[in-house]
């Protein structure tokens, strides 16, 4: 068993299955379904195998087709690239049964071969070690998911997508550019390599700040999230929560390697930069989401504050690294879960009552008890409250930020809390009253519940794994802070 | 000023100058070649920078950079003028309307 599992190059497996998946369904349309979601079950199984390798051996690394760096593309996985292919394969697997029942026969044929592309660029983003590898799977990744939300048309999800498009493709220009200034500076795109060459200077200083401005657009951070809840809330809702749990972590993924490799040492008072413009996201994301009157807008707007405490971390990680880079795979994590579940619900409102209008939303938790339960898990996560994954990181953050006096910090990540509270409330508030107009409910499919279920039960369950997660996360030390900083 | 540096800077100037037409236009079809012109503009700073001085002959990365973002070019250009098109059927207009959504 052990030899089996260690002998099989998993990266490349990873890679291969989604695409030969996707192409499979796309030449057999009749049977994508099943086909889809034995693929997806695979890539899980996939996941798993690396995870073993990974505790067995340390960190992966496989020299495709032999050649090596620097002439060869290398795969390179270390815990934090297996917290992420976790990540992507649960909430894949969530989203993939939820959309079986979702998707009418016409837009399905269109769905899984986009999905598993989606897949598979998200893993080779994951497993990928050089800048440029990484500008190309930011592009697959940028491309299935523009296709995705444009997928059953109509004037706003049209319009949505071409305003994703446009934004996404301005960001992978700055962050190629910042490439091409890194390669002409220090002769590599090897993230292992530029660590060791990169020095202080104004190319490294240009190169930072055009990848960072790029990557912070794709990210949706504010003040540059315009895009973001336009395409997410009229997206399909198997798509809206593929892009906020997993699309908006993959380019704030990229970001977190470059910083840990590269720019860390060079950055004078970006830390503090991105730590305002988070905690801005926060504030500015948590009101707004309190505004609306629609559950995908509101949704949507929570996916912007809560990428706020991810940036929370940058000023904190300079004094407790281990502490803060944990808080923010926790806070990653469980907001992938949690955010999924609660897009997967809006889904099943929204086909159980034909609208996602807040006030208008009719005895829900009697009729659809799963689904009003999913959300209401899902929202415990992301409030931070206790037992959840959303807790564990918040916890983490709260420690580094008191630790070294960041009261101002402490402040926002308390007041980012009370506002999700209120906005979750506000939702669940309505499910449990008669609407003013009542209606018919259109019974939704036992799956699609359950897979949002699943999602939001996930999330809180994460929060009881502390010491597992964060031993799995920690191998290879991804975050060195241990050699780097006393 | 050697001559890849001029071509290199020229490369900035493409790309801030297609920036520049991607913030201002409006019309759909001007934004995506605004893109158009700030990737060729990083090509050219890629194949500039290649060459790094002297008779030594120039690195062959960047080129092979250049040729696989051409690629992700061309499949990004189709997308959007596909897009495009559907939004032009949908809103009639190939625009896209202001923040509330039109």
């Amino acid at each position: 068993m052990d030899v089996l599992f260690s002998e099989i190059p998993w990266g490349p497996v990873l890679i291969l299955l989604p695409l030969a998946g996707g192409i499979a369904c796309f030449l057999f349309p009749a049977s994508a379904k099943p086909l889809g979601l034995l693929t997806v079950a695979l890539v899980g199984l996939a996941v798993v195998g690396l995870g073993w390798q990974l505790l067995g051996h340390g960190v992966y690394h496989h020299a495709v087709g032999g050649w090596g760096a620097p002439l060869g593309i290398d795969l390179a996985a270390d815990g934090l690239s297996l917290l992420m292919l976790a990540m992507t394969a649960l909430v894949g697997f969530g989203v993939s049964l939820y959309a079986t029942g979702y998707f009418k026969p016409a837009d399905s044929v269109r769905f899984w071969p986009l999905w598993l592309l989606l897949l598979g660029a998200l893993n080779a983003l994951f497993l990928s070690g050089d800048l440029f590898n990484l500008y190309v799977t930011l592009e697959l990744v940028g491309l299935a998911a523009v296709a995705l939300t444009a997928l059953q048309g109509g004037r706003d999800a049209l319009t949505g997508a071409m305003r994703y498009l446009l934004a996404t493709l301005l960001g992978s220009l700055l962050y190629l550019l910042g490439v091409a200034l890194l390669y002409h500076g220090f002769g590599t795109v090897d993230l292992a390599l530029l660590s060791e060459r990169v020095m202080p200077s104004p190319v490294a200083w240009a190169a930072l700040g055009l990848m960072s401005a790029g990557l912070i657009l794709k990210t949706a951070l504010f003040p540059l999230h315009f895009w973001l809840p336009p395409a997410h809330a009229s997206a399909p809702a198997p798509v809206s929560a593929v892009l906020s749990a997993l699309v908006v972590k993959a380019s704030f993924y990229i970001l977190l390697r470059l910083w840990l490799a590269i720019f860390a040492d060079i950055s004078e008072g970006v830390a503090a930069l991105f730590g305002l413009l988070g905690a801005g996201a926060v504030l500015w994301g948590s009101l707004q989401a309190l505004r609306q009157t629609r559950v995908k807008l509101l949704v949507a707007y929570s996916t912007v504050a809560q990428i706020g405490y991810l940036f929370l971390v940058y000023p904190l990680a300079s004094g407790m690294g281990v502490t803060a880079w944990s808080a923010m795979a926790y806070l990653a994590f469980s907001h992938a879960l949690a955010k999924a579940a609660m897009f997967l619900a809006a889904g099943n409102l929204m086909y159980f009552g034909g609208h996602d209008r807040i006030a208008d939303l009719d005895r829900v938790v009697q009729r659809l008890p799963l689904t009003a339960g999913a959300f209401a898990l899902a929202g415990v996560s992301i409030m931070g409250l206790p037992p959840s994954g959303g807790f564990n990181g918040k916890w983490l953050l709260l420690q580094a930020a008191l630790t070294q006096g960041r009261w101002d910090i402490v402040g926002i990540i308390l007041l980012g809390g009370l506002l999700a509270a209120g906005y979750i409330f506000k939702v669940l508030g309505n499910t449990f009253t008669q609407a003013p107009k009542t209606h018919e409910p259109i019974s939704v499919p036992a799956r699609m519940q359950w897979a949002a279920m699943l999602l939001a039960a996930g999330a809180i369950l994460v929060g009881f794994l502390a010491s597992p997660f964060l031993a799995l996360v920690g191998v290879g030390d991804p975050f060195n802070v241990g050699g780097l900083r006393p | 000023m050697s001559v890849p540096f001029l071509y290199a800077l020229v490369g900035i100037g493409l790309f801030c100058l297609g920036l520049h037409a991607l913030i201002v236009h409006d019309h759909l079809l001007r934004k995506i070649l605004a893109i158009n012109v700030m990737g060729s503009g990083v090509f050219l700073v890629l194949v500039a920078l290649a060459r790094r001085g002297g008779d030594s002959p120039p690195d062959p990365v960047p080129h092979a950079m250049v040729i696989t973002g051409i690629v992700v070019a061309i499949s990004a250009t189709a997308l959007a003028l596909s897009l495009m098109l559907k939004v032009k059927a949908a809103t009639g207009r190939a625009e896209l309307a202001d923040k509330d959504g039109g």
